[in-house]
């Protein structure tokens, strides 16, 4: 299942874990992404906390935890190549949570498109 | 309220992202990004829209006098035509602004102003040119302005206006410059460390002067550029931007610009203030080595003590790598230091700016 939050992150849920990325039309906003702060295995967030920050040559941006949970897994291939979320967001996920809570307050793809 | 340019439309119509800039919108980038912008830059063309600067002018028989007494670099050595780089200090010593200053002749010149400075530089010169014989206006309204940057400049300009008419030095200008029937002031200046034009015309035909030169410029790589490469261009570069390097909390002789205050001119406003100062602080560049971006703000120590702080820094384009430029207290440059980001220490090595190498 995928889902989008308002501040443009998608998770897809698969059981009781999810992987986080950010929508294709945040990282358009961003323009050329050049860093990317993972967060680590282990840290806990809850949903609307800031997971990480995404830098681009423009600005500094803050990526918003989705859901209540703990990171499992990071993707470590955006450490060298950051510029991957701007190639393709939404296969290029950023960590992966064991979610806690529930996905009360996300967005289907269709309705949040109809925020952007 | 920002302030449109004349060229507003046409870069929404390009799809540029509007930004507030100094009370301007102006386009950040367009859809190409500031990436790709940078790189045409370097190694083609691109084309601002700087029509947000300020044109002020001196005239009068006293012109060179008055500006030589509020300027901190010597207008007397200049030959007609030239362009030179300039601060304006406060009495204290510290950076009301840097300009350009166009030399038509001894009793007219043109000043170029950042256009966040423009109102107070106008209201200083007034008030500090009042025992002068010279006249002093505000034309910023009047003009629109491109910057035309990159190793293709000439070629693209020369299709419009034959090279002899051109200004041919690197910091010179002509005025009265014919581009397809519009008078232009053409100066051979920028702010990208890259050869080009900067080309002042009528308010309301600087769209045909943008058009033209984007037509003229397409198949050699020529395309509009935004604010965004504007600043990772001029960083690489290792220009410094007011507001930033310069700023009127800054004294002028610590900022490594030592080459435009001339103390042996007989006086210029804050001559007295900057020759009792022994400069505190210094201007610095440095790579980043740990990964990460450091921007402005960013807090930079030596071990454990606080020593400075960032005042530009992004990733640049050109290295490949982040830099980023100090304020930083004399005597540091040569030891260990770091810049806090996030609660991390990241780990800098200081380097000869300009941070790119010049092909």
């Amino acid at each position: 299942m995928l889902l989008f939050a308002k501040t443009h992150e998608w998770i897809k849920i698969d059981g009781k874990k999810g992987k986080v990325g950010i929508s294709d039309h945040a990282q358009s906003e961003l323009g050329d992404i050049v860093y990317i702060e993972l967060p680590e295995v282990g840290d806990e967030f809850s949903a609307g906390d800031v997971l990480c920050e995404i830098e681009s040559v423009k600005a500094v941006s803050e990526i918003y935890a989705p859901v209540d949970g703990k990171v499992v897994a990071v993707n470590e291939a955006l450490e060298d190549s950051p510029e991957l979320v701007n190639e393709d967001s939404m296969a290029n996920w950023i960590c992966e949570l064991e979610i806690k809570g529930d996905t009360a307050g996300l967005l289907s793809e269709e309705e949040y498109k109809k925020t952007i | 309220m920002a302030i449109k340019t004349p060229l507003y439309d046409k870069h929404v119509a390009k799809g540029g992202q509007i930004v507030d800039f100094a009370g301007y919108e102006l386009p950040i980038q367009y859809k190409t990004g500031i990436v790709v912008e940078h790189n045409a830059v370097r190694n083609a063309a691109g084309l601002f829209d700087v029509s947000h600067m300020g044109e002020i002018f001196f005239e009068g028989k006293e012109a060179e006098k008055a500006l030589n007494y509020v300027m901190t670099n010597n207008m007397s050595n200049m030959y007609d035509g030239q362009c030179r780089y300039t601060m304006v200090c406060y009495e204290n010593g510290t950076i009301i602004d840097d300009v350009l200053v166009y030399r038509y002749n001894g009793e007219k010149f043109l000043i170029v102003a950042n256009a966040s400075n423009k109102d107070k530089d106008f209201a200083w010169f007034l008030k500090n040119t009042k025992s002068f014989d010279v006249k002093v206006t505000d034309k910023s309204s009047e003009y629109g302005q491109v910057a035309l940057q990159g190793p293709k400049s000439f070629e693209i300009l020369t299709r419009l206006v034959s090279k002899e008419e051109l200004p041919e030095k690197y910091y010179s200008f002509k005025d009265g410059v014919d581009i397809s029937g519009v008078k232009c002031i053409v100066s051979r200046t920028g702010y990208t460390g890259e050869d080009g034009y900067e080309i002042y015309c009528a308010a309301d035909k600087i769209g045909k002067i943008y058009d033209l030169l984007l037509e003229k410029g397409e198949d050699l790589g020529l395309i509009p550029t935004g604010l965004g490469c504007r600043d990772t261009l001029r960083l690489e570069a290792g220009m410094p931007l007011y507001g930033h390097e310069l700023s009127d909390q800054i004294m002028a002789n610590e900022v490594g610009l030592n080459f435009v205050l001339k103390f042996d001119k007989e006086n210029f406003i804050g001559k007295k203030a900057l020759e009792n100062h022994v400069p505190q602080y210094e201007r610095v560049g440095a790579v980043v080595v740990d990964r990460g971006i450091v921007r402005e703000g960013a807090e930079i120590y030596s071990d454990g003590n606080l020593v400075g702080y960032v005042t530009s820094g992004t990733f640049i384009p050109s290295l490949q790598k982040a830099v980023c430029v100090l304020r930083l207290k004399v005597g540091y440059k040569d030891k260990a230091l770091t810049a806090r980001v996030r609660n991390k220490d990241l780990a800098l090595e200081v380097v000869k700016m300009p941070f790119m190498n010049k092909k």
